[in-house]
């Protein structure tokens, strides 16, 4: 019967989702594209924050990776959807030698190593102008496609993305993987003890975070036609993700989706009429979050999924 | 004759990096919390520089002391009112928490001053002194001179004196300090304003070196972070040691690759640091 039910709820979402673009208008598809992105980049950080719990901050520079690649690709006259699934690939094996230099560093360590990452990559971008047109940025070939058709293939798109994470977090969170990281999580070395690879396990829990969000970032590229460094390797797109996991529950399995629908509307009804200090309420938001919720949203969920780092 | 010259810039640099990493290797040793907002206020500490210097034609050299003053006081409120709440919390916490207030201080600095480069170019330069066919620029000198000043006097502060043997004495060992009536909270803010002045005391001299804009405060940040890994965490010479081989590396880097990629050449650096090092260049564990 449970079974049952963790199928179904999320079918029926599909199915609402599915009905949902034959019906919305253009502000509505857009709204709902966006939503599925962030859920892909919620559900992604959640395999190495969430689980594992390593606080990385290296989902932009997926994001922008993905986006270049799936981009200069589809310039050089690679098929659109070939490109998407080469950003796939190409950020997944980022991750893979990433993780395997950084994921032996803890707590802070690890986090501005991973926050430093995304600087790095935009600087390689903005300098390398033959390739990436530099600061300039980058068009990328218009669809031959009706307005609305065209909205609604960029949500397909995004959908099939998000949905395929969303199963790949299920089965991780069942299967021995989501064992293995909730033991790291609570006590590495405890793990390794007791025959978790740690070392392998991080690398693939880094691996998950990284390869929906690189496909996620070229359809953005596609969906959005212009892409330019500062907006690819954006640092926001490393932190939404967080907040919008500790909104909903880190290392659950519905927890992302839901943060991520609600950090949507939260940014669609007070941010779009401020969008000079988009990025300073945000940072309140947290503030506010962090000192006057911690009982509430961040800290229980947080006490629960992370250690508490002795002071020294 | 060019790589001695390529050193000596180096080094002239390093001096102001170690004033910056001093502060925040402080801030992460004693309170256990990583300052994101370190960026923010070497920024702050620029543009006091650039404005006394735009509004008054004052010297950035002498709003040194203004900078420094008011990020203290910036630094020691925002630790009392907002920071306290949440030290001793989890990584993700307290990261999350210095995190938002970076997103907000630096979105209120690009409002408030737009995020165009600026610089500070000084009406009478202090000129250089050459040695043989060595330049040394004079303005350059005074910075590391008076940047490596601060730091020693950081050092001497933290040994010798009672306010910063307390301060070790919380770094040590929180709860035996505070049962030997060190009032802990007050401590905090106060290193964390000693932080904060450590960055605006740099930033008022970077004014003259450094493109001034918000959004460069990362690349401090980063900058930082290379050096206190490199030079061990939370120590003051460590701090020096690391700011200066920052300098010098990044000055040979610029010569070898491009100055626009140094971010991602200290990054390359740090990587290969934790592989092969992974202790510091101090030889002291520090980064678990």
């Amino acid at each position: 019967m449970r079974r049952f039910d963790t199928i179904l709820g999320p079918l029926v979402v599909l199915a609402l989702l599915i009905g949902f673009a034959f019906v919305g208008d253009n502000y509505f598809l857009r709204l709902a594209t966006f939503m599925l992105m962030y859920a892909v980049l919620a559900l992604s950080w959640n395999f190495i924050g969430g689980m594992a719990g390593y606080p990385s901050f290296a989902t932009a520079a997926f994001f922008g990776l993905g986006a270049y690649c799936g981009a200069i690709l589809q310039k050089a006259g690679v098929p659109m959807f070939l490109s998407w699934a080469a950003a796939g690939l190409f950020t997944g094996v980022f991750a893979m030698l990433l993780g395997r230099a950084i994921l032996h560093l803890k707590g802070h360590y690890f986090a501005i190593a991973s926050l430093i990452v995304a600087e790095a990559l935009r600087e390689v971008v903005n300098t390398w102008t033959e390739l990436t047109g530099g600061g300039m940025g980058l068009n990328l070939p218009v669809l031959q496609m009706d307005v609305t058709d065209q909205a609604r293939f960029f949500f397909f798109a995004m959908l099939v993305v998000a949905a395929s994470t969303f199963v790949l977090s299920a089965v991780v969170i069942r299967g021995k993987l989501g064992f293995g990281l909730s033991c790291i999580k609570q006590n590495e070395d405890a793990a390794n003890i007791l025959g978790v690879d740690a070392t392998r396990y991080k690398v693939f829990a880094f691996v998950l975070s990284a390869v929906f969000v690189g496909p996620a970032g070229a359809i953005y590229a596609g969906w959005v036609n212009y892409i330019e460094p500062a907006d690819a390797f954006d640092v926001l797109l490393s932190v939404k993700p967080i907040v919008m996991v500790i909104l909903g529950g880190a290392g659950t399995l519905y927890g992302p989706v839901v943060g991520a629908f609600a950090f949507l509307i939260l940014e669609e009804v007070v941010w779009r009429n401020v969008l000079t200090f988009h990025s300073g309420l945000l940072g309140l938001l947290i503030v506010l979050l962090v000192l006057f919720m911690p009982q509430g949203l961040i800290r229980v969920t947080a006490r629960r999924l992370f250690r508490r780092t002795a002071a020294p | 004759m060019l790589y001695l010259q390529i050193l000596v810039n180096g080094l002239l640099l390093g001096g102001l990096y170690a004033c910056i990493a001093s502060g925040f290797s402080l801030v992460w040793g004693v309170l256990n919390v990583i300052n994101i907002l370190h960026g923010s206020f070497i920024v702050i500490g620029s543009y006091v520089g650039l404005l006394a210097h735009q509004q008054f034609g004052i010297n950035p050299f002498l709003t040194v002391p203004v900078a420094g003053l008011l990020l203290y006081g910036f630094g020691y409120l925002l630790q009392r009112g907002v920071i306290n709440r949440a030290v001793g919390q989890p990584v993700l916490v307290t990261l999350t928490l210095t995190f938002g207030l970076e997103l907000l201080v630096n979105n209120m600095l690009i409002a408030g001053f737009t995020a165009d480069y600026k610089k500070v170019v000084l009406e009478n330069p202090f000129g250089q002194i050459e040695l043989g066919a060595l330049f040394v620029p004079v303005d350059r000198l005074l910075s590391m001179v008076l940047a490596l000043l601060l730091t020693g006097i950081l050092y001497w502060m933290l040994r010798g004196s009672k306010l910063g043997r307390a301060i070790v004495a919380v770094r040590m060992d929180r709860e035996a300090a505070a049962l030997m009536g060190v009032k802990v909270n007050s401590i905090y803010a106060v290193t964390f304003g000693l932080g904060a002045l450590m960055a605006g005391a740099a930033g008022s001299m970077m004014s003259m070196i450094y493109p001034i804009s918000p959004i460069i405060s990362t690349a401090y940040l980063g900058k930082a972070f290379v050096i206190c890994v490199m030079g061990g965490l939370g120590s003051v010479p460590g701090a020096i040691v690391g700011g200066l081989a920052l300098g010098v590396i990044e000055s040979f880097g610029s010569l070898f690759f491009s100055a626009e990629l140094a971010t991602t050449f200290s990054f390359v650096l740090l990587i290969l640091l934790l592989i092969f090092r992974p202790t510091g260049l101090m030889g002291r564990r520090g980064y678990e």
